[in-house]
């Protein structure tokens, strides 16, 4: 009661605040420059956040929070563009959403597809800040109640999905995951150091791969090279069907499944150190799971678009618990915000433990302020995503350039490296081949992702444990099977089981047909070649550093085992079977009159070119090479689009003030920017 | 503005700057220029909020009021960036870069990934931090100031890693006889100061701002008690934290443990990677090759941003209140950090081994 009594004034008090209409202006402000942000793959809100960190010192709290947060609460919602049209996860929050949500776009529902997402990511948001609101008087001790153990069984209910993920052969998902996971290893482990598939001779694999780039390289660069194949538009009709008001209406008649998923995303949100990377599984998991009939996913179902886009940003909200109350950022981008609040004003508003007592007006303010620039920027997405949506219906030859160019833009960002080029491609290249021969990319992305907490947090917890076993056995067991352990290893199981039984009718690659064994027989054999090498390399670790190989140990060898069955079946059965899904035997890729090798190469004359003579040179060369002999545009038709591109390029770079990648001229001449 | 008027001020400004006595100060001038500042660490560490506090501020001292901007280059725990540095010469004076602690430890520890020299750079500003350690309540109940009244139990720390700032306090426990079992692979000290929280940490330290900000409120409810703090330096003595002048210092702690010695080999140790992470953590320097004259500039413009009248202020909540060294001030005290004596270093490594299995090869 006690709680209730100050609450009420102080949510009063926020609403004072908030509904000034300079406030407002400048979440419009923050708005605006985190959908335009957002939209470009690769760049979320770090990169906004250290555009506008420059102006917070001492500005007005308000007027400065309203600024942050209206860019931080629309980037989850405008990354959807380019995941539901493109098939390029904008970021980590919009993986799931890629993979319901761009065959909607290739059955020209883009429209659809885009209201519908964006409706529940308003939606989200509002429930999340409605829940909020009361949840932030007694997050405290909920927040404390997840240790070790707790974090870990969430990292493996996320990993679970994988089960309903996995595929029209449950193994080969299996071997999949376990495939993103030992690449997810790779480099310095965090606990002793040691390293795993890599060498200080190449620095840049110690820091492991990054998401951006595995996620850029396992959905993107397989669909953007198997559409130039094809050189039609997105949309297989070329015209756009329902409009956004059918999305709209989707997502009413799905209000329920959204209510469900925002309170997945807040509540998976709240606990510290995961972040937002399991929570669009988890949410997808859910709404297949309650989806009596599960033929659709994979191929275009709405409901895949509502679950995940209902949580993630309801999850931005959750992710404000653990950095107002203790101070601990649950994300990169809420590290920074936490760094520019404290150059607010006076540096009065000290984040920690004592925001609630000593500032919760501006608290709710916060919580308040999210809800409200969700509002904003979806009125504006959904404005803006009819017209947006008819990209799909352009020839995609005209397309793929840019997109070529964003997403190398875009992979550089994450280290700053050539390197992160050359990654970029080889991590395509596995892409295209888990595509090409159905193997589960979602479940290669979720291991991936989930590598380095499942890592961690069993690691710290085993630590931990035995350390209590040491003491008294049931100070150990008390610590390890709390009731909250206990709840999700049971939701765990269920959904294990219940996934495994469905798996075979999602299919995430649509339906593939079956050829000969050999090109099949091949891929497998070079994965486990891989895996074995991991194994042996993991193996080589001393034993004092326990902690960094036990891990790659246990999941590189499932994974092996799993590719030792693949390759048993594969000798038994016979050509046609299941196991030897191709896409090259039928269907879309097999009938494209374009080759891979010849779609590839293009990307791959971009990479060289850059690494020669600097990505703005190269890429005036790629585009205007591209849209004269491979898509057939006249000169001045050419030059006038490769001008365009580049112009957007330059005009991004230093508006953000970002670097583009350098080449070999660079290390011997001095030129100016941008070629420099 | 007439011409004449414009003479005017200009002769004012030179007599001015001439009676004033600044004697190169003048010649340099950064209007419309943008000085990078590189720090090698990602947007969210701590290096980037000290970067971000000073960087409006550097602006307004420099002369001409260069926009300056803070770059992030983060990798190898900042060996890239600093390897990266190491490659850049003198050009019109617009590069700016920031190291750590955990700039100085691998070059220290002597990290074979290390390819940058600290004596051939220049540094203009260096600011430093202190440490806190504290128990929890049931342990902390019967603490009275020694080793031994808490050397009953085991306990548990979550760490970043042996070789990181984390040494220090790792090797503080150990030479007071408590058994300091590390969880490593935590990704930062607020998530130590959770798993403090949790309960499955037992011990744990922060750095000045961290206590403050979190663990203080701890120490009030009763669910922590202060230990310890790594103290200040002042000349070559280690004395009382201005922070925290009711805490002890290690070496007070230490000193009144029977089996702690504050002489000898590991002690110099100690305290050698003390001074070389915390007291001088972080530093700003140019390349190598620049210019005195811009070197004195930006020594004069750290200079002006310490002595403004609002510094203790705004720079309390956000960096903590911690002598700004510049100019020879900061190169004595990278020089205490970075000579660190090779028994020191030799015992260090040693002991890394010994106790972590950890070796830089």
């Amino acid at each position: 009661m006690d709680a209730i009594s100050q609450a009420l004034p102080a949510l009063l008090d926020a609403w004072t605040l908030i509904l000034q209409p300079a406030v407002l202006a400048y979440l419009l402000l923050g708005v605006v420059m985190g959908l335009g942000i957002g939209v470009f793959p690769g760049l979320g809100g770090i990169a906004g956040l250290s555009l506008i960190l420059p102006f917070m010192f001492g500005m007005d709290p308000v007027m400065g929070l309203a600024l942050m947060i209206g860019m931080l609460a629309v980037v989850p919602t405008s990354d959807t563009f380019a995941s539901v049209l493109m098939g390029i996860p904008g970021s980590s929050a919009s993986q799931a959403t890629v993979l319901d949500g761009f065959p909607l776009a290739r059955n020209g529902e883009a429209a659809r597809a885009l209201a519908a997402a964006f409706t529940s990511s308003l939606f989200g948001g509002l429930v999340g800040a409605l829940f909020l609101t009361v949840f932030i008087l007694v997050a405290r001790p909920i927040v404390l109640a997840f240790g070790l153990p707790e974090m870990l069984m969430v990292t493996v209910l996320g990993l679970s999905m994988v089960a309903v993920l996995a595929g029209r052969v449950p193994l080969k998902g299996l071997a999949a995951a376990g495939l993103g996971m030992m690449i997810g290893t790779i480099g310095e482990a965090d606990a002793g150091g040691s390293l795993r598939m890599a060498s200080y001779d190449i620095p840049y694999l110690t820091d492991g791969l990054k998401l951006v780039i595995v996620g850029l390289g396992i959905f993107a660069i397989p669909e953007i090279v198997s559409l130039l194949r094809q050189d039609k538009s997105i949309s297989r009709s070329a015209t756009l069907g329902a409009g956004w008001s059918a999305g709209v209406k989707d997502w009413f008649a799905n209000k329920w499944l959204s209510v469900r998923c925002s309170l997945i995303g807040v509540v998976v949100g709240v606990i510290p150190g995961l972040g937002g990377s399991v929570v669009d599984w988890i949410a997808y998991g859910h709404a297949v799971q309650t989806t009596p009939d599960k033929s659709r996913f994979g191929k275009g179902e709405i409901r895949g678009v509502i679950g995940p886009e209902s949580s993630n940003n309801a999850k931005e909200g959750g992710g404000l618990v653990p950095t107002l109350l203790f101070g601990i950022p649950g994300s990169g981008s809420m590290a920074i915000f936490i760094g520019a609040v404290a150059l607010l004003g006076s540096g009065e508003i000290e984040v920690g433990p004592n925001m609630l007592k000593d500032n919760l007006d501006v608290t709710y303010g916060i919580v308040w302020l999210l809800a409200l620039a969700n509002v904003f920027g979806t009125v504006i997405c959904i404005m803006a995503a009819g017209g947006i949506a008819k990209l799909t219906t352009i020839r995609f030859t005209l397309l793929a350039p840019f997109l070529f160019m964003l997403i190398a833009f875009a992979a550089f960002q994450s280290g700053q490296n050539f390197e992160d080029l050359l990654a970029l491609f080889i991590i395509g290249l596995i892409g295209i081949f888990l595509r090409r021969f159905d193997w589960s990319r979602p479940a290669f992305l979720i291991g991936f992702v989930l590598s380095d907490p499942v890592e961690n947090f069993s690691n710290q917890a085993f630590q931990i444990a035995s350390f209590r076993f040491r003491k008294d056995f049931d100070a150990g067991m008390d610590y390890v099977f709390s009731p909250i352990v206990l709840t999700l290893i049971v939701v765990t199981v269920v959904s294990v089981v219940v996934g495994i039984r469905q798996s075979k009718r999602i299919m995430a690659e649509g339906d593939v047909a079956s050829g000969s064994k050999r090109a099949p027989l091949i891929f497998l054999l070079i994965i486990t070649a891989y895996l074995i090498a991991a194994l042996v390399n993991a193996n080589a670790i001393p034993d004092y550093a326990f902690t960094d190989k036990v891990v790659p140990l246990v999941i590189g060898t499932v994974a092996l085992l799993a590719c030792l069955v693949l390759s048993v079946q594969m000798i038994l059965r016979p050509e046609g079977d299941a196991v030897f899904a191709d896409k090259e035997v039928a269907g879309e890729d097999a009938d494209a009159p374009g080759g891979l090798w010849g779609a590839l190469a293009w990307l791959a004359g971009l990479i060289i070119a850059t690494g020669l003579v600097g990505y703005i040179l190269a890429l005036c060369g790629f585009l205007l090479s591209f849209l004269r002999w491979r898509a057939g545009l006249g000169w001045a038709h050419a030059t006038a689009l490769a001008a365009c591109g580049i112009a957007f390029m330059c005009l991004m770079a230093s508006s953000l003030n970002r670097d583009f990648p350098p080449g070999l001229l660079q290390s011997i001449t001095d030129l100016p920017w941008p070629l420099n | 503005m007439t011409i004449k008027h414009c003479v005017q001020s200009t002769v004012i400004g030179t007599v001015a700057a001439l009676s004033l006595a600044a004697p190169v100060a003048a010649e340099v001038d950064f209007s419309g220029k943008t000085i990078e500042w590189v720090i090698p660490f990602s947007e969210t560490g701590g290096s980037a909020k000290w970067a971000n506090f000073f960087a409006p501020l550097l602006s307004e001292a420099l002369p001409g009021q260069p926009t300056v901007v803070v770059k992030f280059m983060p990798g190898a725990g900042s060996t890239k960036g600093a390897n990266w540095f190491q490659e850049q010469t003198h050009s019109d004076g617009t590069l700016l870069f920031g190291t750590s602690g955990s700039t100085q430890f691998p070059y220290l520890l002597g990290d074979p990934r290390v390819r940058y020299e600290y004596n051939d750079w220049n540094p203009v500003m260096a600011s430093g931090t202190g440490g806190v350690a504290y128990l929890n309540a049931a342990d902390g109940a019967l603490y009275n100031g020694t080793g031994e009244s808490i050397a009953g139990s085991d306990y548990i720390y979550g760490s970043q890693g042996a070789t990181r700032l984390d040494l220090v306090p790792l090797l503080a426990w150990e030479m007071l006889g408590l058994n300091v079992e590390p969880v490593f692979g935590i990704k930062g000290r607020g998530d130590g100061r959770l798993m403090f929280e949790r309960g499955e940490a037992t011990i744990d330290y922060q750095t000045s701002s961290g206590y403050l900000k979190g663990s203080a409120e701890l120490v009030a409810n009763g669910t922590a008690v202060p230990m310890m703090t790594w103290g200040t330096l002042a000349g070559d003595d280690i004395v009382r934290d201005p922070t925290f002048p009711d805490m002890p210092t290690f070496q007070e702690v230490c000193d009144a443990t029977a089996n702690c010695e504050t002489s000898g080999e590991q002690w110099d140790a100690w305290k050698a990677f003390f001074i070389s992470g915390f007291p001088t953590q972080k530093i700003a320097f140019l390349p190598a090759g620049t210019p005195q004259d811009v070197i004195d500039t930006y020594v004069a413009a750290f200079d002006a941003v310490r002595n403004r009248a609002d510094f203790a202020e705004i720079s309390a909540s956000r960096v903590g209140k911690y002598a700004v060294y510049v100019g020879d001030e900061a190169q004595a005290a990278l020089d205490t950090a970075i000579n660190v004596p090779d028994s020191a270093k030799a015992f260090v490594k040693g002991w890394l081994k010994d106790a972590y299995g950890v070796e830089l090869k």
